[in-house]
């Protein structure tokens, strides 16, 4: 009886929302639903909840007890998708496959067979990800043009379906994950939902007064910033990116999230569009270590499909809860302290370094030598793997192919000038130009063999005694897409790859974690790098670290009341169009 | 200035022309997969696509939704997604290199080869450039010269190296409407490449030399190597030069499809070389189809310039290690490992051994066995004739070489076309060893069998009333009549010509409907000649 009067209350909550707001769903009235079913002892209300709050194990925990069936979750989570679709965070919606696997869900469930902790859950997945049947652009023209629908799943992605997880959608990218801001993609730059948040607007009132609101959304940082706004924004409860020299970390940290570059080799990338084979993770962004954890459990395991996958057997695990970290050495690279690094986390850095030596652990000063040669090196071998890769969109099996047909040649010169923008261009040059027999040994060889070098470096670290390295994420906050396009996505990724891109250089794994908020009032997240193959202790570690630092919720109440405004105005301005 | 021979047949001095072989051919990638394609695709039957119509094709595979094998298999040519290697292509190539006696590389690498062609789908090619998985191995093949082509010499072809690689497609050029046509039905497929050291010195060298080749991956499983489609392909690299000096610039002559033009495009491309510079003119470094209809070759057009490929080490595929005994790694998954000396235990019979075989236990001639391997079907058929027959392996040998194979190849068929099975041959075999027909009539039963309208070898003999006449009484008065009609022909035995006789022979044989034995006659002529 109790079970279903709570059910009712339940539902009733659902009732008032979609009867009292049309429009708008209040953050307020969010948190305070997800509070109402939590059933933990901490169930208090919203002021008390920290992030943990809402995690996917809580939401898990709901449709475990039956407080929330999949279907209503879904439809939740796909009107927030619509009421923040100006974010720019998907680019394909996957409304109708979503609300039939919630159908399918809620029927298990009803049976009692849940197919696990996934099971009911809504996820999102980046467009550079194979999905059967649903249209797998890369943000590039080469993709859309002609619309290209593949007919299996990525492995990561059938991993997550077979759990039972609902599909929400394709999230936006920068052009075949080429970016670190999200900006330069064919659908356009993803807003950073922080851009919108209450704690980020209170300081910008004190400070300003004039500037224009509008004209001064953030980055969310890239590539996988789709996918970072589609989590931040409660659109869904994990999302898929990719990382292949942060592109998963450096959104996560923008972005207020989790963001788990997984070992080298643990996670399948059949299905992923390639990038850069050699260092190309299937990334995790979610809201907290734990929920990161069961993602990679599920998704972590060999690949028939994917020959550099690990044949040992992989288990989903939980994490443990460390009380004790004073048996932990953390090593702090001193190579990562660069003059470019802001001073705000620069000082949090080292915050958190006194946090773990404060409790016990043993911080030691280490040395990571060959840093300061890594990005050179990742862009060398970065470039040359593109050129390869990209050699396949010719215009003749798939995609975009243009209208000319003199000859053979003419045809791909002209495909490959109107399918790829000018980032992805460059760096197939650059590549080819690295891979010609005369430079071949100059470039390629002496990258790798400075890769060689740096993993090393690591492996030296790692060696004497040292569990994780901490280091910053990225230079500073989020900066606003005016200041971002300053500079040219060459420069802007060559700078806010510098911490990320050496755990792909040497296949280790990596997690961002946010920390606190700056000044500004915006995320600053701080990243962990752990042995090989030791993901789930790097993860224990973060859990302890996300656990002291209780960074604070994002509160969306005036995104969603500016969505509101903003879907009206759209509605005006298409209106205005068909007259 | 060099000077080179003046004729044909001085350029054929061995030294004096080298060339090197490239060997292609192919195996099943996805094994069962492929098998499930050409099904799949029968009904378009390895029609080609037009360029334009090629982005839409697997989707309209996808959507009459066949066998999923399918699409994923034309999926993975069109990958968008990252390669894996095939356990079987492994095991073919490391048996394929230990019937070639090559060392086997316990590591070997895998590299990309760029270049931007219509049937390339991925724009690059994985092959094995800096390690391949077999080298240093040698193919022994022998041919038969001479008089009646009764000496077998044997010669060896040195196996510099063997290489997994990917296959392309096919594009097909139509210069009328000026379109091109792909095929990529083969695209990805796994496909061995053989690279043989200069050691040959003529077509029909080569020709023989890759009929061996073929005989041993046939006899391997490794592929079925036709030739026709494609199945082996040949590259030819020739060059000429003076004996004593250094080899010559080469030119390569591609996608040779038969043994017959193989051997006829060097020839020809020998010649043309040896013309070339005694003209003074050059060779170049090119690339040269074969015209079968006109019987040359000509420089191919569409690899024009120097190719820079790029080439670098595949990142999907991490190196292949391979173990033997003593390497096995102590409780290594036998489906993730793969053992050398496991693979040699299981070598079938070479065809060299099967042939040694068959010149000693059937006391053969050696020319006899190659006939029998070369023909695809036909020793198994003989094998067949021989368990069910009486008869000697030489006259088994005689019927199936001579006989059979006759008639097959007078209507142009395969050894499995055969309308004569091999237990009705054993039959009639039986017949003519009993002595109950005569080997003409054997001839004559064999057509009858050969138009195949289900009778037995003993049902047309006692139709056609072919059996041989046991009757001695009756015979005898054959005899005498044929002595008393031909008085003249008598008359010439008895003064001593001993030819006669075999008139008389023959007119009582004609007398019999030839249906008795000849001996039996001539006995019983002589008999009574003589009284």
């Amino acid at each position: 009886m109790q079970f279903d009067q709570s059910k009712c209350s339940v539902l009733k909550g659902f009732v008032t929302i979609k009867d009292g707001c049309a429009h708008v769903v209040p953050a307020a009235a969010v948190d305070l639903y997800f509070c109402s079913v939590s059933p933990g002892p901490c169930g208090g209300r919203l002021s008390t909840r920290t992030m943990l709050g809402r995690t996917l194990r809580e939401v898990s925990a709901a449709l475990k007890q039956g407080h929330i069936t999949p279907t209503e979750l879904c439809q939740k989570c796909l009107s927030i998708i619509k009421k923040t679709k100006f974010l720019n965070a998907y680019i394909t919606v996957s409304e109708e496959v979503a609300l039939k696997q919630a159908e399918e869900s809620e029927k298990r469930y009803k049976k009692g067979h849940s197919l696990g902790d996934l099971d009911g859950i809504p996820i999102a997945v980046k467009d550079n990800f194979s999905t059967s049947g649903i249209e797998t652009t890369c943000a590039s023209n080469m993709l859309r043009g002609k619309g290209y629908v593949p007919p299996y799943n990525a492995t990561v992605v059938q991993k997550l379906l077979d759990q039972g997880a609902l599909l929400m959608g394709k999230t936006n990218l920068d052009e075949f994950a080429m970016g670190s801001g999200s900006t330069d993609g064919v659908f356009g730059p993803v807003k950073n939902p922080w851009s919108y948040s209450k704690q980020y607007r209170e300081k910008r009132k004190q400070k300003s007064h004039c500037e224009n609101e509008d004209s001064n959304w953030l980055i969310t940082g890239g590539s996988s910033g789709g996918s970072a706004a589609a989590v931040s924004a409660f659109t869904c409860f994990a999302a898929l990116g990719s990382d292949t020299g942060g592109s998963t970390r450096n959104p996560a940290a923008h972005c207020g999230l989790v963001g788990l570059k997984p070992s080298y080799g643990l996670v399948s990338r059949h299905g992923l569009i390639p990038l850069v084979n050699s260092m190309d993770v299937p990334g995790i962004l979610t809201r907290c270590v734990d929920d990161a954890a069961i993602v990679l459990g599920v998704l972590a395991g060999h690949d028939p499909k994917d020959s550099t996958t690990i044949q040992d057997p992989v288990k989903p695990f939980v994490l443990p809860s460390l009380t004790d970290v004073s048996k932990l050495c953390i090593g702090i690279p001193k190579e990562y302290l660069t003059p470019e690094l802001s001073s705000e986390v620069r000082s949090l850095w080292s915050k958190a370094a006194n946090l773990f030596e404060s409790e016990g652990a043993k911080v030691i000063e280490v040395s990571l030598p060959h840093t300061s040669y890594s990005i050179v090196c990742y862009h060398v071998l970065c470039t040359s793997e593109v050129a390869s890769n990209m050699a396949r969109f010719d215009g003749l099996e798939y995609g975009h192919r243009c209208d000319i047909d003199v000859s053979t040649e003419a045809m791909y010169a002209a495909t490959r000038r109107e399918g790829f923008n000018d980032v992805v261009r460059g760096r197939i040059l650059s590549g080819n130009f690295f891979l010609l027999k005369e430079n071949y040994e100059n470039y390629f060889v002496k990258a790798q063999k400075v890769r060689r070098l740096i993993a090393n470096d690591f492996v030296t670290v790692f060696n004497s005694g040292v569990d994780v390295l901490l280091t910053p994420t990225t230079l500073s906050e989020a900066v606003p897409y005016t200041e971002f396009i300053k500079e040219d996505n060459r420069t802007r990724s060559a700078q806010d790859d510098i911490f990320t891109q050496a755990a792909n250089m040497a296949g280790l794994p990596a997690v961002s974690v946010p920390m606190a908020l700056s000044n500004q009032g915006l995320p600053i997240g701080l990243q962990f790098i752990g042995r090989a193959f030791c993901d789930q202790e790097l993860l224990t570690i973060a859990k302890w670290f996300e656990k002291q630092v209780q960074f604070p919720v994002i509160q969306l109440q005036e995104l969603m009341d500016d969505c509101s405004s903003v879907f009206e105005n759209e509605k005006l301005a298409s209106v205005s169009l068909k007259q | 200035m060099p000077r080179f021979p003046p004729s044909l047949n001085s350029s054929l001095d061995l030294k004096s022309i080298l060339q090197h072989l490239q060997i292609l051919w192919y195996l099943f990638l996805m094994h069962l997969c492929l098998e499930l394609c050409r099904i799949g695709l029968s009904k378009k039957a390895f029609e080609a696509f037009h360029i334009k119509d090629v982005w839409n094709w697997p989707w309209q595979l996808w959507n009459e939704n066949w066998n999923l094998n399918i699409v994923h298999y034309i999926f993975q040519n069109l990958s968008l997604f990252v390669q894996v290697l095939n356990r079987r292509c492994v095991e073919a190539a490391v048996m394929t290199g230990l019937a070639l006696n090559c060392r086997i590389n316990k590591k070997s690498l895998f590299d990309r080869k760029h270049y931007f062609y219509a049937d390339l789908p991925a724009g690059y090619q994985i092959t094995q450039q800096r390690l391949p998985i077999a080298v240093n191995g040698s193919l022994v093949y022998s041919f038969c010269a001479g008089k009646n082509r009764s000496q077998v010499i044997n010669k060896t072809a040195r196996v510099k190296q063997i290489q997994l690689e990917q296959d392309s497609g096919k594009s097909l050029h139509d210069d009328l409407r000026s379109q091109t046509l792909i095929d990529l039905n083969r695209a990805g497929v796994g496909l061995l490449e053989v690279v043989l050291e200069p050691d040959m010195s003529c077509g029909e060298e080569a020709a023989t030399a890759v009929r061996e080749l073929q005989l041993i991956l046939q006899a391997l499983g490794t592929s079925q190597a036709n030739m026709a489609e494609g199945q082996l392909r040949v590259d030819a690299n020739i060059s000429v030069h003076h004996p004593g000096e250094p080899l010559g610039v080469r030119t390569e002559v591609k996608n040779l499809n038969s043994a017959r033009f193989l051997a006829k495009a060097i020839d020809y491309e020998i010649q043309r070389q040896i013309n070339e510079l005694e003209n003074g003119g050059e060779i170049l470094n090119e690339t040269r189809s074969f015209d079968s209809k006109l019987g040359c070759t000509i420089p191919m057009r569409d690899k024009e310039g120097k190719q820079d490929y790029r080439f670098m080490p595949e990142p999907n595929l991490p190196p292949l290690l391979l173990y033997d005994t003593e390497s096995l790694p102590a409780g290594a998954d036998p489906q993730q490992v793969i053992d050398i000396d496991r693979i040699r235990e299981q070598l079938p019979e070479l065809p060299s051994v099967t042939r040694e075989k068959l010149v000693q236990q059937y006391g053969m001639l050696p020319e006899h066995s190659f006939t029998l391997l070369n023909e695809v079907g036909l020793l198994e058929f003989f094998q067949n004739v021989m368990k069910e027959t009486r008869a000697e392996p030489k006259k088994v040998t005689s019927w199936v070489l001579n006989t059979l194979l006759g008639f097959l190849k007078q209507q142009n068929l395969a050894v499995s076309e055969s309308p004569v099975t091999p237990s009705a041959l054993a039959e009639l075999l039986n017949l003519l060893d009993r002595k109950a027909i005569s080997s003409s009539a054997a001839k004559q039963v064999f057509e009858e069998l050969w138009r195949n309208e289900g009778k037995t070898p003993a049902q047309i003999v006692s139709e056609k009333k072919l059996e041989l006449m046991q009757d001695q009484e009756a015979l005898e008065q054959l005899c005498h009549a044929v002595m008393e009609g031909h008085p003249q022909v008598v008359m010439d035995v008895k003064k001593g010509n001993p030819r006669a006789i075999n008139k008389l022979i023959g007119l009582v044989r004609k007398a019999t409907l030839s249906r008795a034995d000849p001996t039996v006659i001539k006995e019983i002529l002589e008999k009574k000649l003589a009284s």
